[in-house]
């Protein structure tokens, strides 16, 4: 019997595993150091607000992955030897492998700022996080992030839940606004300050201070003021979380160079999820895709290949989303921060300042690319099907009402935002 | 990690206190429950009807001043933040001990009415009884009795703590008008306007004047003595018993057909009233598990037998004593029964196979079940009994194990440690049958947002009725469950915008294919292929 083991127990992984499992009844084992179980990263954040235990954030009962055969082992994984097909654990236990699937997902970055390594001092990507920032709450006065993007506002949104304040250090010029056109993100803006989070922006880190028990104390900014506090959150991106691979001989970029398989450059070794790395981007995706989504698909596409349907990972259109504290976003297509030279953009604001949409179009054939949708929910299915079409920008605003996705009863802006579209894209209806 | 939430430690952020506003409108909310139960011991008033008004008055003005206090102060948006750390709300020291207070008043209002001070003698009524006859002679020109407290107590519960429901879920406008439609039905339909047709026909024998309490959830409706209430009961009498039994088959089919069972469970209905306003701080302690699916299952499906079979008994037993009154025998009767259930039961199996889940063959066992009894009681109608019980034993015993123990004191007395939904989960006849209609014969379900689930759990969460939501928005599938009440906290409570409860067409509606769109559309295809 084959056996196939995956390291790492993530979406991607976990989404492979059972995959495999609906058409093979091949062994599979998932090594896991962090947790026994799956469960939703994305989710870690409720746990610490108190919205959910973290059994709820477990998509299983404990009981499915034996009902299911599949076999998990705790422990970490130290080095991967393709020669003897084998891997060793922290113990030194070998664990054998027909084939293996490296899906080890993200660690935070740390870009050698003086102090970063202190207690006190945390990312939020694994459980080991969230335990860290449980322990050091109750004695914390103020905490300080670093890094204006979604797990820098979720760790500004879980300390607030807590009531400790929040400063909070953008590098930008506004909130996010690599990915987030100027308008929404000074929405997002104002409501970070309504939440009574200190928001400085165009601030950067320079270095954390240390008290006598190594823990933080302050953190200095190049603006050279020292904030106090003892929690300092960094949130400045994740990275393909690979060093264990480093003597294996499996070509490394910043993350597993895989191809359109997800192969490596070793035969029966695999990469998916955050720590796959594309030698080619797709479309104008990053070639390193850290995203829910699509840990998720590669896991589906690759469980096709390992049971005897090789299938390339050709991710449709690109969708996204995120909560930044009260406002929900989603974006379908592509909207870029600055407008490409083929790109025009529609953006609408409701006067109370949360809710927004911004349509990007191509300007010479009105194609429609891409919704940034705020407050507003959408359907997925429509602007999927608009995109695979090429339908134009007028057939969507003409047909936002079915593309809407809020609850029944809610109050539609349809008819708003369609009279603001007609009379800055449409020019004066004669009547 | 739960440990260290609660942490008590003086520089703790873990337990947010209340601040001076909030201490101060708890305060007076409970000397409103103060007063009441002062009155419980005998003090006595001088002024009963001063005293009651103001406990009244306190007991709302502290809730609205608490939930303004809470809610307003922060920027609008549904915060469940410390909802597992606090005892309230996570089975602690004071979930029980609520719990218990709620039970044990539970049980003396049930079977020992005369603790509350009720006087069955014609003589003047003590103690709480006692205290609310002034409201009582207002609204129905009678002495209160048990039934009087409990209904006025009730309607307090859900209009104030449907306002606090209302504030807290304001971003929300299906919550709003959902709320307010809750509100308005238990204010008017369940208290003031059967209070005040009483006191317009003092003379009749009580009959039931909720126009919205259907059979079988108002599981007397056809008992013996109630039919001849309401055939005594003149012209209401007679319009009461023409509506609750088009209510049955016509008016509720017709709106499970196009809304699903939400527009009774979540809309309109007393017991799933109290369930979404007072018990709203409880919700998420319902069980997901699958276990306790299988269980539910059972015991919904048992209770819809008893009730029917109860039912029927009665009904013969009607027919039987009672032939001056009737239009058809009881012959006519069990024969009506059971040709009605064959046809019904055939046409969902003719129909309805392929999509017969676990659900659906529960529901065709039961109604299989009823069948085969309702023959057997046909079979042995020799005298008064029915398969060798008397047919007013097990009325008796339906009333006092499912009307009073189930409903009352498990349904409401243990909202704080298994979940406020527990009647109409496990035990609601009427539950059942909605149920039934919805997961086979109506247009509602609740639609998942292509791949945007992020699989957080918030919307299993909190369900109340303990289904696991994810388990299909994680797959991209439609929801269409019996036990959906379509309350809309789980599309409310998702981060992700990936939840909908809709009414839409039936072709499609339940789909239990891949669709994880954004992917290639041969992978679609592919992994559909089972």
């Amino acid at each position: 019997m084959e056996h196939l083991v995956i390291i790492g127990n993530g979406i991607a992984g976990v989404t492979l595993a059972r995959h495999i499992r609906k058409k093979s009844t091949s062994k599979i084992t998932i090594v896991s150091s962090e947790n026994e179980y799956f469960f939703s990263r994305t989710a870690l954040m409720y746990v610490f607000m108190g919205h959910m235990k973290f059994n709820h954030i477990q998509s299983y009962e404990n009981g499915f992955w034996k009902k299911n055969n599949i076999n998990l082992v705790h422990g970490l994984v130290t080095a991967v030897v393709p020669e003897s097909k084998e891997i060793i654990i922290q113990n030194n236990e070998k664990i054998a492998f027909e084939k293996l699937v490296i899906a080890t997902g993200s660690k935070s970055n740390k870009f050698g700022w003086p102090g970063q390594d202190l207690k006190g001092v945390t990312g939020l990507y694994h459980k080991q996080d969230l335990e860290a920032l449980e322990n050091w709450a109750p004695t914390t006065k103020r905490a300080v992030i670093v890094g204006g993007g979604l797990i820098g506002i979720e760790l500004a949104e879980m300390l607030r839940s807590r009531n400790i304040p929040v400063t909070f250090l953008v590098r930008e010029k506004s909130f996010w606004s690599g990915i987030l056109p100027l308008g929404e993100s000074q929405m997002i803006n104002r409501h970070i300050l309504e939440h009574h989070i200190d928001l400085r922006l165009e601030t950067n880190l320079v270095e954390i201070l240390s008290d006598d028990q190594g823990h933080a104390r302050a953190v200095v900014t190049d603006k050279g003021e020292t904030i106090d506090c003892e929690i300092v959150g960094l949130s400045v991106g994740v990275s393909p979380n690979i060093d264990f691979l480093k003597d294996s001989g499996i070509e490394l970029g910043k993350g597993v160079k895989v191809n359109r398989f997800f192969e490596t450059n070793i035969k029966d070794i695999y990469a998916i999820g955050d720590c796959a790395e594309q030698h080619e981007a797709i479309d104008l995706r990053p070639s390193i895709e850290a995203v829910w989504y699509t840990g998720r698909m590669m896991g589906e596409v690759l469980a096709q290949t390992l049971t005897g349907t090789r299938t390339a990972y050709k991710p449709g259109h690109w969708f996204n989303s995120a909560k930044f504290l009260d406002i929900e976003y989603q974006t379908y297509g592509w909207v870029w921060a600055d407008a490409k030279e083929y790109e025009e953009q529609f953006y609408w604001e409701h006067q109370a300042g949360k809710k927004a949409i911004r349509i990007s179009f191509d300007k010479k054939d009105r194609t429609f690319l891409g919704i940034n949708t705020f407050g507003i929910r959408m359907r997925h299915e429509f602007f999927d099907k608009v995109l695979t079409s090429k339908e134009t920008v007028d057939y969507v605003i003409a047909h936002l009402a079915k593309a809407n996705f809020d609850p029944e009863l809610f109050t539609s802006h349809t008819s708003e935002i369609q009279k603001q579209f007609s009379i800055q894209f449409v020019g004066v209806k004669t009547t | 990690m739960s440990k260290s939430a609660k942490n008590l430690s003086i520089a703790s952020h873990e337990n947010q206190d209340m601040d001076g506003i909030q201490k101060l409108s708890v305060t007076l909310g409970l000397l409103g429950l103060f007063i009441m139960t002062l009155s419980l011991f005998n003090v006595s008033f001088p002024n009963k009807g001063f005293w009651l008004a103001g406990s009244i008055i306190a007991i709302l003005t502290g809730i609205v001043v608490y939930t303004n206090r809470t809610y307003l102060n922060q920027p609008a948006g549904i915060k469940n933040n410390g909802v597992w750390h606090k005892d309230f709300t996570n089975r602690g020291n004071w979930a029980w001990m609520v719990g218990i207070i709620l039970t044990s008043f539970y049980v003396v209002l049930y079977w020992y009415p005369q603790y509350l001070g009720l006087n069955q003698e014609g003589k003047e009524n003590t103690g709480i009884v006692g205290f609310f006859d002034p409201l009582s002679y207002i609204l129905n020109g009678k002495a209160a009795s048990q039934w009087f407290v409990y209904g006025t107590l009730y309607t307090i519960a859900i209009v104030g703590l449907g306002y606090k429901f209302i504030l807290k879920y304001r971003t929300n406008k299906y919550q709003l008008v959902r709320t307010l439609s809750v509100m308005f039905f238990q204010l008017g339909f369940a208290f003031l306007i059967p209070e005040i047709l009483e006191k317009l026909n003092p003379e009749k024998a009580f009959f039931a004047k909720d126009l919205k309490n259907m059979w079988p959830l108002n599981y007397y409706f056809f008992n013996e003595w109630h039919l001849k209430n309401m055939f005594d009961g003149g012209n209401l009498g007679m319009f009461m018993l023409f509506f609750g039994i088009a209510m049955i088959f016509i008016i509720s089919p017709i709106l499970t057909y196009f809304y699903g069972k939400r527009w009774y469970c979540s809309w309109v209905c007393g017991c799933g009233g109290l369930a979404e306003t007072a018990g709203d701080s409880y919700r998420h302690l319902s069980n997901k598990t699958e276990t306790v699916w299988k269980i539910e299952r059972w015991m919904i499906h048992s209770v819809l037998v008893f009730s029917f079979v109860m039912t029927i008994a009665v009904i013969f037993t009607f027919l039987s004593s009672n032939p001056e009154l009737t239009f058809s025998t009881k012959d006519q009767f069990i024969w009506g029964i059971v040709i009605f259930l064959i046809v019904f039961t055939g046409a969902l199996y003719i129909f309805k196979r392929k999509e017969l889940d676990t659900d659906a063959v529960y529901t065709m066992l039961s109604l299989v079940t009823i069948i085969i009894i309702a023959l057997l009681i046909n079979y042995f109608s020799g005298n008064q009994n029915i398969l060798f019980i008397d047919g007013n034993y097990l009325r008796e015993w339906y009333g006092f194990a499912i009307g009073a123990a189930f409903s009352g004191v498990i349904g409401v007395g243990f909202y704080p440690i298994l979940g406020n939904r527990v009647w109409c989960r496990f035990g609601c006849p009427m539950a059942a049958i909605l149920g039934l209609q919805q997961r086979l014969l109506s247009k509602f379900r609740i639609t998942t947002n292509g791949g945007q689930c992020i699989s957080c759990g918030n919307c299993s969460t909190y369900c109340e009725m303990g289904i696991d939501v994810r388990s299909y928005a994680e797959k991209g599938e439609n929801i269409v469950r019996s036990s959906c009440v379509g309350c809309g906290i789980c599309a409310a409570v998702c981060p992700r915008g990936v939840l909908k409860l809709e009414n839409g067409s039936q072709e499609g509606r339940i789909n239990s294919n891949e669709i994880l769109l954004g992917n290639d559309v041969n992978l679609m295809d592919l992994l559909n292929k089972k």
